[in-house]
């Protein structure tokens, strides 16, 4: 099993749900967070004054996935959350030791 | 035309300061109605002023942090019941001392407000004005205009009761005072110093009684750090939107009510002039700081189209009737120019003015008094000049004084904590937005 965590766009959001409910990714967890990567935030202006954005809005999804679909869906998130501009986000693999699903007690990829 | 008002015995020399307080000879309108009409353009006019209020409150809530608001809040409804407490106490009579001066065209009467008899027979009253009543609570309104200015300027940092305590004499004596000198028929009105509703009297008063405490109580903590300017995002711009439109509005009242006749078709057709005059000239200030902002900045920045819808306000009111629409609209572009200009400006001094106070109210009073000599022939810029300096001299000075005595005294600025985590929940312990955490 696979651990995937993405950040990406949020505006991007339903397009990669839809993608990856489509490889039948079943659960996913999504969260609203503030961060920054190589881009290092942006400048705005407000009353003639310029500031650093130091955090920029992002998405992040967290889902445990199979280890045998889990290169398919980096490339699903790598196809559908890119836009080929800045600040297009990340995605991270790791691997996942055990699961259950509290309800019915299964383990393992049985209760993903 | 100025407010050289309402008292009987000074009449002879009122209508030879101002022919339109005159009836005019010809007008087929008895004087009992005249009086009525006058009286019930003050109500309207003053109502309308009143909820400038409310405007002041909006736009500042708006445009201070999430952890403020409330305070700030509580600063906008105190300043206005104090304003209308002081106003009554003392206020008024020494700004229309009438025959009373203390001082001939210096100082005025010390004596409260008192209103007519309830009831009162036509034959006791003076039918060539309004009643007592309806041009109290008109400019009173003024009265309470002046001290909302303040409180934005000097928000999120300065404690409660010295504000207030400034607010006071600003309300009983400060401004009454300077007031005096020309819409009481004091020294200035008698040098011929043009000011139709207040681009010096009231908001360049508002103004420096600001720059003032702003000098004095300093920039916010984190303001302005190692040379560069740090921006604290306001917390609520639809707010801040809602009491720019509100004070537009009001605006009307304020502009349309100085008029201070309605008892003839003359009088009418000026106080739509005013009306369209003014509304001309906030339409432009806003538009000049939507085109300026955007040219500069590369992006419109909101809030100052409010403030610079609030400066072209503030522009047209030293003279809203005898400019045409054209040169409204310029008068007003001009102040939306300035506001532009003039906060990062302040910010370059370090006088830390949290909405735009100080430029809207007194940069552009000060630009708004000085064109009056453009389309009134009856002002001359060195006397505007003269009327400008000696009003902002006297309250500049006066205002110093007040905040350090009040420094010194009791303090004026909450702890470096209390800022950092909100007078909110600091110093009232009531915050405006509970379910939010604070930014």
């Amino acid at each position: 099993m696979k651990l995937i965590i993405a950040a990406i766009k949020p505006f991007k959001l339903e397009e990669v749900r839809e993608a990856l409910t489509e490889i039948g990714v079943q659960g996913l967890m999504v969260s609203e967070i503030k961060g920054y990567g190589r881009q290092a935030g942006h400048t705005e202006i407000y009353r003639g004054a310029e500031y650093v954005v130091n955090f920029v809005p992002k998405v992040k999804l967290e889902m445990v996935v199979a280890a045998d679909i889990a290169d398919q869906v980096v490339e699903t998130l790598a196809a559908t959350a890119k836009t080929g501009s800045i600040g297009d986000g990340k995605v991270f693999v790791l691997d996942v030791e055990s699961a259950l699903r509290v309800r019915t007690g299964e383990t393992g990829e049985e209760a993903i | 035309m100025s407010k050289l008002t309402k008292l009987t015995g000074a009449a002879t020399a009122l209508m030879l300061a101002s022919p339109a307080l005159a009836q005019d000879a010809d007008s087929q309108i008895p004087e009992e109605i005249g009086f009525i009409l006058n009286t019930f353009m003050f109500l309207v006019m003053g109502f309308l002023v009143m909820w400038m209020a409310a405007g002041f409150s909006m736009l500042e809530a708006g445009l201070v942090r999430s952890k403020n608001v409330t305070m700030q809040l509580t600063k906008n409804i105190a300043l206005f019941a104090i304003a209308a407490v002081m106003y009554y106490l003392v206020g008024y009579n020494l700004m229309y001392p009438g025959d009373a001066w203390t001082v001939a065209g210096v100082l005025g009467a010390f004596s409260t407000t008192a209103l007519e008899p309830v009831g009162v027979a036509a034959d006791a009253v003076d039918l060539t004005y309004a009643s007592v009543g309806s041009d109290f609570f008109f400019q009173l309104m003024f009265a309470a205009a002046t001290a909302s200015i303040v409180s934005g300027a000097l928000a999120e940092r300065i404690k409660l009761w010295p504000f207030l305590i400034f607010v006071t004499i600003l309300v009983a004596v400060i401004y009454p005072i300077q007031a005096s000198w020309k819409w009481g028929g004091g020294f200035l009105a008698e040098a011929g110093f043009q000011d139709f509703a207040g681009s010096t009297v009231v908001h360049s008063v508002g103004g420096w009684a600001a720059l003032a405490g702003a000098i004095i109580l300093g920039a916010r903590i984190g303001k302005y750090k190692n040379g560069r300017v740090v921006p604290m995002l306001g917390s609520n711009l639809p707010l801040a939107t809602l009491g720019t439109f509100i004070l537009w509005m009001g605006w009307f009242g304020f502009n349309g009510g100085s008029q201070l006749y309605m008892n003839t078709a003359g009088n009418v057709a000026d106080i739509s002039r005013i009306f369209a005059n003014t509304n001309a000239a906030a339409a432009a200030g806003a538009v000049a700081a939507l085109i300026l902002t955007q040219l500069v900045y590369k992006k419109p920045d909101l809030t100052m189209m409010l403030n610079g819808a609030l400066a072209g306000l503030v522009s047209i009111t030293a003279e809203p009737l005898t400019p045409g629409l054209g040169s409204a609209t310029l008068i007003g572009a001009v102040g939306g120019v300035i506001v532009v200009f003039a906060v990062p400006f302040l910010d370059k001094l370090k006088i830390d003015d949290v909405v735009g106070a100080i430029p809207v109210h007194l940069f552009a009073g000060i630009w708004g008094t000085m064109a009056v000599a453009f389309t009134n022939e009856a002002a001359s810029f060195a006397t505007q000049a003269f009327g400008i300096v000696v009003v902002g001299g006297f309250v500049f000075a006066v205002s110093a004084a007040l905040w350090m005595v009040l420094k010194v005294s009791m303090g004026i600025r909450v702890s470096a904590e209390a800022e950092i985590n909100g007078l909110d929940s600091t110093e009232l312990g009531m915050e405006a937005y509970p379910d939010f955490t604070n930014g």
